[in-house]
């Protein structure tokens, strides 16, 4: 073990606690973090595990096999980063149909409201 | 029914309302407000326009959208939008109108640059309106004079297209190509504008490179999501 993998393993128990405490607080809903749990837990595993890593460095032709942990957990961030894009953009679809059904539903109250008035 | 999209514009609004009731007397205007931080939507009231109020910023294609939504639901055949800044001279939206009724197009742009001679207000708003001119001419198999430009009229079909798929920022130029995919057509007329009477344009120079880059994201993904559509069929 050098001194990366084990900056690894600290980083992904580091990333479990943050994940955790978060969810305790309610800061994070259970769906969106399992990515997180899960990669962490990943990471944590094969940065322990020196046999998993080589195999690895050997699947991906790099040399070192705490780089090659580094470099797939940088892909596996990537995608996870790329996933929350996603639904923050459906979000924001979401949000703005919803925005302009509530003014226009504002609209139509105020307009029955005045035909009342009058 | 005439549109105009606001945001902070309590200076200009009322004056706007006025001009436009003078030219059209009896036409609904309709102000959106888009959750401005002053008194634009009473002020528009005042002056006797409807508001549609956001409760959150949209930004102007999400605050253009919601005027097309409303005036699709409530049945009108046409609609006019200008800004709320004083820019567009409402003295031209009878020659809209008639052009939308007379040429059958779905959508009418009042262009500032018909006339040759016409100056531009800057030289990077003259090579971005130059450098749009070129990329949209073979996409949309005419040429189009002032393809920036708010000023526009457009018809129900076009509303109904609107009120379902409309660009959410810088919307004027994707708008086109969202039309030209469903085969709809859009003429010009010329008409004049004025400098705005308050507050400063959206586009300054330094997000210029990023109007540039996402509206050209905007024409290519507009054009792929039709394609695939066509395929599909």
């Amino acid at each position: 073990m050098d001194r990366l993998s084990n900056a690894l393993s600290l980083f992904s128990l580091g990333l479990f606690v943050l994940v955790l405490s978060s969810l305790r607080r309610a800061h994070i809903r259970v769906e969106y973090s399992v990515s997180w749990l899960g990669a962490a837990a990943v990471l944590f595993v094969v940065s322990r595990s020196p046999s998993l890593m080589r195999w690895l460095a050997d699947a991906l032709g790099i040399d070192d096999p705490p780089l090659a942990l580094l470099a797939t957990c940088m892909a596996v961030f990537l995608f996870v980063f790329y996933r929350f894009s996603v639904m923050v953009s459906n979000l924001k679809d979401a949000n703005i149909a919803l925005t302009q059904r509530l003014a226009i539903l504002e609209f139509y109250l105020r307009s029955q409201n005045e035909g009342n008035k009058s | 029914m005439i549109l105009v999209p606001a945001l902070n514009e309590e200076a200009a609004i009322g004056a706007v309302i006025q001009e436009v009731r003078q030219v059209i007397p009896g036409v609904p205007i309709l102000v959106i407000d888009d959750c401005s931080a002053d008194s634009t939507a009473a002020v528009a009231r005042q002056a006797g326009a409807d508001v549609l109020s956001l409760p959150t910023h949209l930004g102007l294609g999400g605050c253009v959208q919601a005027g097309y939504r409303l005036a699709f639901e409530l049945g009108f055949d046409y609609v006019i939008r200008l800004d709320g800044d004083g820019q567009h001279d409402p003295r031209y939206i009878p020659q809209i109108l008639e052009k939308l009724k007379e040429s059958g197009a779905q959508m009418v742009i009042g262009s500032r640059f018909l006339d040759e001679d016409t100056p531009y207000t800057s030289w990077v708003r003259k090579w971005g309106i130059y450098f749009f001119r070129a990329i949209l001419r073979p996409i949309l198999g005419k040429p189009v004079r002032d393809p920036t430009s708010g000023f526009v009229g457009v018809n129900r079909e076009a509303l109904a297209l609107f009120s379902k798929s409309f660009p959410l920022e810088y919307p004027e130029i994707e708008a086109l190509v969202v039309l030209q995919r469903r085969a709809f057509r859009f003429e010009e007329v010329p008409c004049q504008m004025r400098p705005r009477r308050t507050g400063r344009s959206t586009i300054t120079a330094t997000r210029s490179l990023y109007y540039i880059i996402h509206v050209l994201l905007g024409v290519f993904v507009n054009i792929l999501k039709f394609e695939r559509h066509r395929w599909r069929r």
